[in-house]
């Protein structure tokens, strides 16, 4: 069945067979045509931003709350252009996303026409996919793909910039009941003999872990996860991305590896004899220096994307498939293995872990000065918050304490930019997020620096009614610079300083208080630590408009544990200049 | 460093070309050739691609190329299993005096003269790039005044082809 109409209208129709209900984004020349139907739709909300970064980055932590593809539109040139950060940032921590950018009429393109940039060429290496469209006709099976290819295999960013005169001709309406991609079959079905191989290895090790990453929380497999765990005995750690995936109440969880990870996760990775890697990808900031890592494990290792095997560090058992799949499969070919009395002993290794946590739990100390520990705020905020809501930080120190500090109990309540670490991600994020899962609570989690990157969506925010709340953790700096300045640079704070927070100056600038409340939010201060609480319990009782608080912290505080730059997990430092002792047997 | 040959069935969109290449590029690796054409199917293209670099790096690349949307099937072309022919366009200075031997030395290559001018002939021979190295040795000392490649064409020998279900792709074998 077909029917006549504008390209324009094809689109938005075809929206709404992919299922779209929000759109966030800023309308311009090239794809004002799509603004006109988009206007009538009903089942399309389009949530107008103020920047398009803004409405990229919410169509991410639209994505993150829901998994589905949060959907994001631009005009061409500079709005294509300002969602090039988040469609890397999607890109490198694989969050379904479509982005629609107009472009200008097929006749101009090519010829320097205003507003015209080739958002196809500078996107590819950073989507999934790409397209230009310039037929109408074209409309309804390119979204159709876009959707499947965004959504589907190792999920990621697809942008579809159409050219105007594609919006603005006539077209026949007809969406499309079947794709076909031959050049596109995710492989998600895992091979049964590797499966078997793993529970094996799994039975025969000393020392085995479970490195659990962010594929795991695409595939929705926390349950499944939860089940190998303990049918197998293994301790887990979970990775910036996939915090949450995982309790952290579960006495199997080691926390978090990597350059800020505990001692113990770590630890368990160094020491090793087997790493099981679900979904996860061998990052530099797991790792450390690479050929130091784990160099007693062999690796069974699972994903959805064939090139991630072997890229970093050798897979002895490489197994491709979704990771739900992957772990189903492993739970069975381990219960079969210990229905024939194969099991592992793990009881000599738990003991050497367990004197790990003992002596090297995460910690912090508080300045002696009374100066607010951004630590401590961060920890009462989870523990006053709780586990139900979802926190969304930015990147830097505060993003490090929010992966420590914050109890996770559920996955997907912790949402970061991982890969790309992209500043200014939280405000955004959170109110995709908050879009996404109206009920939930949201809070964003964000630096000064971060927060000054992307605070006028706290605009949006007001006008649409998406009460988020952010805790700026505000210690006048770019913090995690400000740290490496201190350990590697002797000190010399080299434009570090944003006097956002009073440090010897008297002035704040800006205010985020009074920012704040310009932009229709409540603005609370918090800068002594007998107020953490009560400023917390303040902004969870306000619930029709968004909040800030602005918490203003020690600016020395750093980031502990830490691998240095380029050396081995084996040279963790747990506080400045202090390793763990790895063999005292005590 | 090794040279290695893959054949890569696209199918023929727009910006193909650019993705393959753009993956290529971004670690550094220098192409060496590149063919492309279309095939036995409509809308099915086939490159070929020369590199150089090593096992483990190319591994990758490939298992980055595979997952390109519009890629369909990627073969490592082994020298000793296929046929592998390059065609050569040379425009070398020949007078009267030089013109019997430059075609002299054309005719030992099976080469075939194109085009002739009063001081100059083209030149067109195809075969392996062993070969074609060896006329343009020969050719050399007559004064080569402009010369182009086609880049390297392979197909696998046997009655198999790269479309067939059974042939080992890349992907599967890593």
């Amino acid at each position: 069945m077909t029917e006549q109409m504008t390209g324009a209208q094809s689109l938005i129709r075809s929206l709404e067979h992919a299922g779209v209900d929000v759109v966030f984004g800023i309308p311009g020349g090239a794809i004002l045509p799509a603004y006109d139907p988009l206007y009538d739709s009903a089942r399309v909300r389009h949530i107008l931003m103020r920047h398009e970064q803004g409405a990229g980055h919410a169509a991410e932590g639209y994505a993150y709350a829901t998994g589905r593809p949060g959907v994001c539109m631009a005009t061409s040139g500079p709005g294509a252009t300002n969602l090039v950060t988040p469609l890397a940032d999607a890109h490198m921590d694989s969050v379904p996303m479509v982005a629609i950018t107009g472009q200008v009429a097929s006749p101009a393109i090519g010829t320097d026409a205003f507003q015209e940039a080739d958002i196809c060429g500078i996107t590819m290496p950073i989507t999934k996919h790409n397209y230009l469209v310039r037929d109408p006709a074209e409309i309804p099976r390119t979204i159709a793909e876009a959707f499947h290819i965004a959504s589907t295999g190792r999920p990621g960013p697809v942008l579809v910039d159409i050219a105007k005169d594609a919006l603005q001709r006539q077209t026949e309406f007809a969406w499309p009941h079947r794709l076909d991609m031959p050049g596109y079959r995710p492989v998600t079905k895992p091979h049964g003999k590797q499966v078997r191989e793993a529970a094996r290895m799994i039975a025969e090790a000393r020392r085995p872990v479970l490195y659990v990453g962010g594929g795991v929380l695409r595939s929705g497999a926390a349950q499944e996860l939860r089940v190998l765990a303990e049918l197998t005995g293994l301790p887990v750690v979970t990775t910036l991305m996939a915090r949450g995936i995982f309790p952290d109440s579960h006495p199997q969880h080691l926390g978090m590896p990597g350059m800020h990870g505990s001692v113990t996760a770590v630890g368990s990775l160094q020491k090793a004899d087997l790493i099981v890697a679900l979904g996860a990808r061998f990052d530099d900031r797991v790792t450390g220096k690479l050929d130091s890592f784990a160099p007693d494990a062999k690796i069974v290792h699972a994903d959805i994307d064939p090139a991630e095997i072997s890229k970093n560090r050798h897979a002895d058992v490489p197994i491709v498939g979704d990771c739900r799949e992957v772990i189903a499969d492993l739970v069975v070919a381990v219960r079969n293995d210990q229905a024939e009395g194969r099991h592992g002993d793990y009881a000599a290794w738990w003991a050497q872990l367990d004197r790990l946590r003992e002596v090297y739990p995460l910690g912090y100390e508080e300045a002696d000065d009374g100066s607010l520990s951004p630590q401590r705020v961060i920890q009462r905020l989870g523990e006053i918050v709780g586990p139900d809501a979802a926190y969304v930080a930015g990147v830097g120190q505060h993003q490090m304490w929010a992966a420590q500090f914050i109890g996770y109990e559920n996955p997907g309540t912790f949402i970061n930019s991982g890969g790309l670490g992209t500043m200014g991600f939280s405000v955004p994020a959170a109110l995709g997020a908050k879009v996404g899962n109206p009920d939930r609570t949201v809070w964003a989690v964000d630096g000064d620096g971060c927060f000054q990157m992307t605070n006028q969506e706290l605009a949006t925010c007001a006008v649409e009614g998406i009460p988020i709340k952010v805790a700026v953790i505000n210690n006048g700096n770019l913090g995690m610079v400000r740290q490496w300045q201190t350990l590697f640079y002797e000190g010399r704070y080299s434009n570090t300083n944003l006097q956002t927070a009073p440090m010897d100056e008297k002035v704040r600038i800006p205010d985020f208080v009074r920012l704040a409340e310009a932009y229709g939010c409540v603005g609370l201060r918090c800068d002594r630590t007998e107020d953490i609480d009560a400023t917390i319990e303040k902004a969870m009782a306000v619930d029709d408009a968004p909040v800030v608080i602005d918490f203003s912290v020690n600016h020395d505080a750093m980031v502990w544990p830490m691998v240095g730059p380029g050396i081995s997990n084996d040279n963790i430092q747990y506080a400045r200049d202090m390793a763990p002792d790895w063999d005292d047997e005590d | 460093m090794s040279q290695h040959t893959l054949s890569v069935l696209v199918e023929d969109t727009p910006g193909i070309l650019a993705r393959a290449s753009a993956l290529f590029s971004r670690r550094g690796f220098n192409i060496h050739s590149l063919s492309v054409s279309t095939t036995e199917y409509e809308g099915l293209s086939r490159m070929t691609i020369v590199v150089n670099c090593d096992r483990h790096p190319l591994e990758q690349v490939t298992k980055q190329l595979n997952k390109l949307v519009n890629v369909i099937k990627i073969v490592e072309m082994d020298s000793d299993a296929s046929v592998r022919r390059e065609l050569l366009l040379a425009k070398v200075k020949a007078d009267a005096g030089s013109r019997p031997h430059v075609i002299q030395t054309a005719e030992l290559f099976r080469a075939a003269v194109v085009d002739v001018s009063p001081d100059m002939v083209v030149i067109e021979a195809t075969g392996k790039p062993e070969k074609l190295e060896a006329l343009i040795r020969n050719l050399e000392p007559f004064g080569i005044k402009e010369l182009v490649k086609s880049g390297l064409v392979a197909l696998g020998r046997g009655p198999r082809s790269i479309t067939d279900r059974s042939l080992r792709s890349v992907e599967r074998s890593a």
